[in-house]
């Protein structure tokens, strides 16, 4: 069965069409990148499967639901998570809580009980902090946990992002340029973890830019030009996909 | 491993022993009338920097909830001879429900559209005040018993001293533990960023409803009180004038932090009555204080203050 299908999906703003007639589906358990040039519809489509946005046609269906037009929190119920390429950090929280916000559906939410600190709510919470300190460590934060987020590196908020996004225990993580303005060493890491996550069943929808990240974590791959499919298939046969190549990749397929 | 204090457990501990020993220093009536004054104001600010401070939106109307629970017992109690507490509880629910019905919304609305339709909010009710004379005595207003809790009636400023102290620790109590529990830091993240939380599984609009009909239930129970308190209720309470002194009050104090609203309610309530010719230009006054924060200390006093001492510390 596949996890997420997407159907003849569209999306327009006003006069500009971000995304057209696009169809795929991703089973569980696997890595699937989407790479294209600046303004190919990227993060538009991941907008739509998060529910940022609603289509303007087609369906998004996740476990073969029609998921279309569902607000962003009922989707993080359904198992769907993202980080984002603008970074969205909670500035006003510590690291920690911004992995406790992620930790949100599965915390004592229950107004009243918090309102008259109930010892139900504290015991709660501790077990959200520490499983949220365990996210941390596992993305590589362990140094930054009692640190203000505000006063983090710019490498470090894009891993906290994920931390924060792997706290909801997602079965679909969508990653939108984890890499971007990352320094090389930092840019192995981030690959590694991305296989990290892959080996531990969560399925990634993946965007990026840096293909060496692309090449190395990747099972499939989907190459968007002007919010259409330009092609589609393994790493092998993207790279000697001609149209690609002159499309997108040009001289950065021979860097490796 | 949990330290001795927490930080806010040492706060609350601080302000009850301040709560406590200021009334040794009150030489006269008006020394309690200030201090009660304050008190009410901090009730109401800190449940207006739970949904300003803390989840950033602004309400531009909460006098006019502060109004309605005040009238509510004003003419609860004096037209239908309800019961003091009787009166309260009720105003209370009907502003909670009033609130919860308007604030979806308006709660869909961002930046100056929510400010304004929360100021138009706070002057229908204004209006509404003025023009039922039947009810509410119009612009003149009308007066209040005295609040009777099960045949004592409440009176001397110690004794209303005393409740209002209770109530405004309570109240703190209350707003320290929400912030520090996850639906606090639901809260948070709505303002931090809408989009992220939303992702994150926060169903972003509730929790902007219920922090705004918590707020403005802790108005009308402060209004609630002040009106017996004073002993008299006229519109002037839900002007727009004393909303937007609420929210210089939580500005100055600073923006998340709980007792931030509690010292901001204190110095404004305080200052007036120091400089006597100040009265004829409070609203300027409160107009170079809102801009002088904005520009020279953006996060508030308190805050500003505890950033200062931990930089000390280091
Ligand atoms: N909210 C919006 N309103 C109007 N147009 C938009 C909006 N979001 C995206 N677009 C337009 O849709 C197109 C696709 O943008 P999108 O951000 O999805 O590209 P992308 O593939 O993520 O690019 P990049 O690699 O630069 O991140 C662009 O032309 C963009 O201007
Ligand atoms: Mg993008």
């Amino acid at each position: 069965m596949n996890l997420l299908r997407i159907e003849q999906l569209g999306k327009s703003f006003g006069g500009v069409t971000a995304v057209e007639d696009l169809s795929f589906a991703i089973g569980p358990g696997t890595v699937y990148s989407i790479i294209g040039p600046n303004g190919a519809g990227k993060t538009t489509l991941f907008n739509l499967i998060s529910g940022l946005f609603a289509p303007t046609t087609g369906s998004i269906h996740l476990d073969e639901e029609d998921i279309s037009g569902l607000p962003p929190h009922k989707l993080a119920a359904r198992g769907l998570s993202r980080s984002f390429q603008n970074l969205q950090i909670f500035f006003n929280m510590t690291a920690l809580e911004n992995v406790m916000v992620g930790h949100h559906l599965h915390s004592d939410t229950r107004f009243f009980p918090s309102l008259f600190a109930l010892p139900a709510i504290g015991r709660a919470d501790k077990r959200s902090a520490e499983f949220a300190a365990e996210m941390m460590d596992y993305v590589g934060l362990g140094n930054y946990i009692h640190t203000d987020s505000d006063a983090m590196p710019y490498g470090a908020l894009k891993r906290l992002e994920i931390a924060r996004a792997l706290a909801s225990r997602p079965r679909l993580l969508l990653l939108d340029e984890p890499a971007a303005g990352l320094n090389p060493s930092e840019t192995n890491t981030i690959a590694d973890l991305i296989q990290h996550i892959a080996q531990d069943n969560i399925t990634v929808l993946l965007v990026e830019h840096d293909m060496h990240v692309v090449w190395d974590v990747s099972d499939h791959i989907l190459v968007l030009d002007h919010g259409r499919r330009l092609a589609a298939g393994t790493a092998e046969e993207i790279r000697s996909n001609d149209a690609v190549v002159e499309a997108y990749l040009g001289r950065r397929a021979k860097d490796r | 491993m949990m330290p001795l204090l927490k930080p806010r457990t040492g706060g609350l501990l601080s302000l009850m022993v301040i709560l406590v020993v200021l009334p040794l220093f009150f030489r006269n009536a008006y020394h309690y009338d200030v201090a009660i004054q304050s008190g009410l104001n901090a009730i109401v600010c800190v449940g207006l920097n739970l949904l300003i401070g803390y989840t950033g939106q602004i309400s531009l109307g909460h006098a006019g909830f502060f109004a309605l629970g005040a009238y509510a017992s004003a003419v609860l109690t004096d037209r239908y001879e309800f019961a003091a507490v009787g009166a309260m509880i009720i105003g209370a629910v009907a502003v909670g429900c009033l609130s919860y019905l308007i604030a979806r919304p308006i709660l869909k609305l961002k930046g100056h559209y929510l400010a304004m339709a929360t100021l138009g909010l706070g002057i229908i009710i204004s209006i509404i005040l003025n023009q039922e004379e039947e009810l509410t005595g119009g612009p003149d207003g009308m007066p209040v018993s005295s609040f009777s809790f099960f045949g004592w009636d409440i009176s001397g400023n110690l004794t209303w001293y005393g409740i209002v102290a209770l109530v405004l620790l309570f109240t703190v109590w209350l707003a320290l533990n929400l912030v520090d529990s996850p639906v606090g830091r639901a809260l948070r993240a709505v303002h931090g960023s809408e989009l992220a939380a939303s992702t994150m599984g926060v169903d972003t609009q509730r929790y902007k409803v219920l922090i705004f009909v918590f707020s403005a239930v802790l108005a009308s129970i402060a209004g609630s009180i002040f009106a017996h308190y004073s002993g008299f209720v006229s519109p002037a309470e839900g002007e727009f004038f004393r909303s937007i002194e609420f929210v210089t009050m939580v500005v100055l104090g600073g923006m998340a932090s709980i007792f931030g609203a509690v010292v901001g309610a204190a110095i404004l309530t305080i200052l007036p009555q120091l400089l006597a010719s100040f009265h004829d230009y409070e609203m300027m006054v409160h107009g170079a204080v809102l801009m002088g924060v904005m520009i020279f200390m953006r996060r508030g006093l308190v805050p500003t203050l505890v950033h200062f001492i931990r930089g000390l510390r280091k």
